[in-house]
């Protein structure tokens, strides 16, 4: 108990905030657009987000550690140019994270988008409101629950990721050594009792989060004045 | 004056083709089968469709073959059948969003009664209520033109006959130039000056309420459409029971006339020399 090492612990937690704020960032408009489109490219778009949830994560992982390496372009350019590494570094487990946690941040807004009465959008538009602040004065305050489900979701998927945050950051402690590759690290040494207190420290936080999520929605519907039937 | 000359594809098979002038401040009813391009119409004057065509108000045009004017700007009082109340905010916000003149939608709230319900989320409201308080939304922005899109068509007959006489005293009040999406010819008659009737995209007639509705064929008094609910026999005739509106009448038939009607058929009853009694 005296080597407890929180480190693991809070760079997951930072991971996970940083991605969750960039990924609502992108996603809000992508899901905006996909939930209201009547383009033929819907389809399209949305198996391109959904593709990480059916990839293995070593293939996808395979994919950005190739992206992100000195040998690629892109990797390259990030080094020479800005003198950022990324691979086996915090910035390429952001990336890497964004790609792989992206649809859970779209899909429930995107829902939400889809569920809202259209012609309460269109009130909107006639009491003379443009596109943004229908957006976030009508839209986003309309589907809270899955606003909130996004964020939730997307920052505890991010905690519990583990085969692509392995392949593009590895192992480095206080870099890319985040809790899900510590347990695994503490069961290939066989330090079971540590393997423990962390598992048992993640399950207890992924179910708290969750909890929150369903009270949230539950006590939201009668705020609004729902009945649940 | 609101000139209106538009044309829009509405499916396959029908075109919707209007050429209408309204005067300023006049209450026009329409009316006509469902998916005849009523609601489509409506759409379209809100901005909320595009069309080709022209639409002119007071001057200004709104739409033709190089301006499209969105409906942001377009000085629209929409009532969508279904109120679409915003739900995040409360009745007052709801008003205020529309725009911010707190003078008005203090007289809004007093005339319509919602004042004690300023603070209610649309949520926890009444049929009635939500109608008022999309009605009172779309007068906020003092709209050059309001559109009621079958309003009251979700609600039961005495809350339809309060908010009829509510929509009555705020034109009376606003003068706004109203245009009312409607199926009850009561409702109508109430209502409106002038009635439009379309028929598959197109204005078949327009005349007043009393011209429009009031008229019986022949030397007939009165005539209903009514439903065949029973044909039975009765000595040498047979008798009918029919079904107009709610109430069931009996008809006496020929022989003749019982053999080609059925039950479920739609028929008109008519009576002539007829000297009614109301009590």
């Amino acid at each position: 108990m005296e080597h407890f090492d929180a480190a693991p612990f809070w760079l997951s937690f930072r991971l996970a905030l940083t991605v969750t704020v960039i990924l609502f960032v992108i996603a809000v408009p992508v899901a905006w657009w996909l939930g209201r489109t009547r383009s033929r490219l819907k389809p399209i778009v949305e198996a391109v987000v959904a593709l990480p949830i059916v990839l293995p994560p070593s293939v996808l992982g395979f994919y950005l550690l190739y992206a992100l390496s000195y040998d690629s372009p892109l990797g390259a350019f990030f080094e020479r140019a800005l003198g950022v590494k990324l691979v086996f570094s915090f910035t390429g487990l952001v990336i890497a994270s964004c790609f792989y946690s992206f649809p859970f941040m779209v899909q429930p807004l995107q829902s939400g988008f889809e569920h809202l009465n259209p012609r309460m959008l269109e009130a909107a538009f006639l009491a003379g409101k443009g596109s943004l602040q229908t957006l976030f004065r009508v839209a986003l305050p309309n589907i809270r629950p899955a606003l909130i489900s996004a964020l939730v979701i997307t920052f505890a998927h991010t905690v519990g990721e583990f085969g692509v945050v392995l392949m593009v950051g590895g192992s480095i402690p206080g870099e890319t050594r985040v809790a899900s590759v510590a347990i695994y690290e503490m069961v290939e040494t066989m330090d079971y009792t540590q393997a423990h207190l962390y598992s048992a420290l993640l399950l207890a936080m992924s179910f708290s989060i969750l909890l929150g999520v369903y009270v949230f929605n539950r006590n939201y519907r009668k705020h609004l004045g729902w009945r649940d039937d | 004056m609101i000139e209106i000359d538009v044309r829009k594809r509405l499916d396959e098979a029908q075109e919707l083709q209007v050429s209408l002038h309204i005067e300023s401040g006049s209450f026009t009813a329409i009316s006509g089968p469902s998916g005849s391009g009523k609601t489509t119409l409506l759409r379209i004057l809100a901005g909320l469709e595009g069309c080709e065509g022209t639409i002119r108000v007071d001057g200004e045009t709104w739409r033709d073959t190089t301006t499209f004017v969105p409906p942001q700007r377009r000085e629209i009082g929409f009532v969508f059948q279904d109120y679409a109340l915003f739900e995040n905010m409360s009745v007052e916000k709801n008003l205020l969003f529309a725009a911010d003149d707190r003078p008005l939608a203090e007289e809004l709230l007093e005339m319509t009664g919602l004042a004690a319900l300023r603070h209610r989320r649309p949520a926890t409201l009444s049929g009635g209520q939500k109608q008022r308080v999309a009605l009172c939304r779309a007068l906020m922005r003092r709209p050059k033109l309001l559109l009621l899109d079958e309003p009251l068509s979700a609600l039961d007959p005495a809350m339809r006959r309060k908010l009829q006489e509510e929509i009555a005293r705020l034109h009376e009040r606003f003068a706004t130039t109203t245009l009312l999406v409607s199926h009850d010819p009561a409702e109508i008659y109430r209502l409106a000056t002038r009635v439009v009737l379309f028929e598959a995209g197109r204005v078949v007639r327009e005349a007043s309420p009393q011209e429009a509705f009031l008229r019986t064929a022949g030397s007939r008094k009165f005539t209903f459409s009514a439903e065949i609910v029973d044909i039975v026999e009765a000595d040498a005739a047979y008798v009918a029971v029919v079904a107009i509106g709610h109430q069931l009448v009996e008809v006496v038939l020929d022989s003749f006339e019982a053999a080609t009607l059925s039950p479920g058929d739609r028929v008109r009853v008519g009576a002539k020399a007829f000297a009614p009694v109301i009590g």
